[in-house]
């Protein structure tokens, strides 16, 4: 499953999109302790899979709370990106 | 069998049980303050209709924002995943999903067996829910049926700049000021809920064929809107605010079964 977590508003859309079928392969979970921002926890979903999705407190301030990973000049690669093994997840902004 | 699903809104609560794979009771009301007791007696409402005892139901799984408030609930589920299984029950051949609530919309991408393949919610903007509709109604002083269906007689695309719900009210004042005509207002405000639903739909695709449900698809402006945004027509269902309940109750069949 594809899940697109976060909004559209005025000024653009920020979403993390996870794909979850990685996280079906995946044993470390390294998300979750990679994020500086506790942006990821692993959930059990609909179909009992465990997964990683986005927190339900940081769903609405994406654009904010991922802020310092994105300055504006000379981005480094983002945490959350670099530590997926499975290239599950990904940034809409 | 007899379960139900109680889909715990932000605004409002709705309840369907089934017996047998039959719909025989609903029950909808406010979400109020207290949506626990407010979910309670949404279901003693639907069991009256239903004509049987709440003890005689077997299972029920919740949705909705607030379905963790449901202690009479054996399991949640999530509005994602109801709305999925429900959508996909009474019209077989949809591949998308589009739910607009009061304060959050949904596209789903969903497989023949009513699994979600890829999902996106708006969890932020009033201005993409059915909830901005009804303020802007408020602020030219018609009730949000008028307001949907004057939207319909607007001759003209007026784009609204406001990034807010707040904003919006007075973009709305200063329109009436400058003597634009209601329908033109009306469209510009369902034009704008419609492109941030859209927005958050091309996120999972358009697949034919294309559902709408929740309560915002019974205002004909906003429909309208969305049609011309997308370009694409809708297959709307009856009922089409129950669907999530609906799709909770089916998923309470499945988990009764694998109880058993
Ligand atoms: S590290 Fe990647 S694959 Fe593993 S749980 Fe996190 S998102 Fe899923
Ligand atoms: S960009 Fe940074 S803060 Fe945002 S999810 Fe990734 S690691 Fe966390």
């Amino acid at each position: 499953m594809k899940a697109n977590y976060g909004y559209t508003d005025g000024s653009g859309d920020y979403y993390i999109t996870i794909e979850t079928e990685g996280c079906l392969k995946c044993t470390e979970h390294d998300c979750v302790d990679a994020c500086p921002q506790d942006v990821f926890a692993i959930i059990e979903d609909d179909y009992d899979d465990l997964v990683a999705a986005v927190v339900e407190e940081h769903r609405r301030s994406l654009a904010y709370v991922c802020s310092e990973c994105k300055p504006a000049s000379d981005p480094p690669p983002l945490p959350c990106v670099e530590a997926c093994p499975q290239n599950a997840i990904s940034h809409s902004w | 069998m007899i379960t139900a699903g109680i889909d715990v809104g932000s605004k409002t609560i709705k309840v369907v049980i089934l017996k047998d794979g039959r719909v025989t009771g609903r029950g909808m009301k406010a979400a109020g303050l207290e949506q626990a007791e407010s979910a309670t007696v949404c279901l003693r409402q639907a069991a009256a209709e239903a004509g049987i005892k709440e003890s005689d139901i077997e299972q029920i799984v919740s949705t909705g924002a607030g379905r963790k408030a449901v202690s009479q609930a054996n399991s949640q589920i999530t509005e994602v995943g109801a709305d999925a299984v429900g959508t996909v029950h009474v019209l077989p051949e949809a591949r998308t999903v589009i739910d607009v609530g009061a304060e959050e919309g949904r596209g789903i991408k969903v497989s023949a067996e009513g699994k979600v393949v890829d999902f996106a919610v708006n969890e932020k903007c009033a201005a993409g829910a059915g909830s901005f509709a009804e303020s802007m109604s408020r602020a030219l002083e018609m009730t949000l049926e008028e307001f949907g269906q004057i939207s319909l007689k607007s001759t003209r695309s007026i784009p609204m700049n406001a990034q807010c719900t707040v904003f919006a009210e007075s973009e709305v004042v200063s329109l009436l000021h400058a003597e634009t005509s209601k329908e033109d207002i009306s469209r510009a405000v369902h034009d704008a809920i419609a492109s941030r639903v859209a927005s958050m739909v091309r996120r999972v695709g358009i697949e034919q064929k294309v559902a709408l449900i929740g309560g915002v698809a019974y205002n004909p402006g906003f429909v309208n809107s969305l049609s011309r945004s997308l370009e694409t027509e809708f297959v709307i269902p009856d009922d089409r605010e129950y669907i999530g309940a609906l799709g909770a109750a089916l998923v309470a069949v499945e988990r009764s079964k694998g109880n058993k």
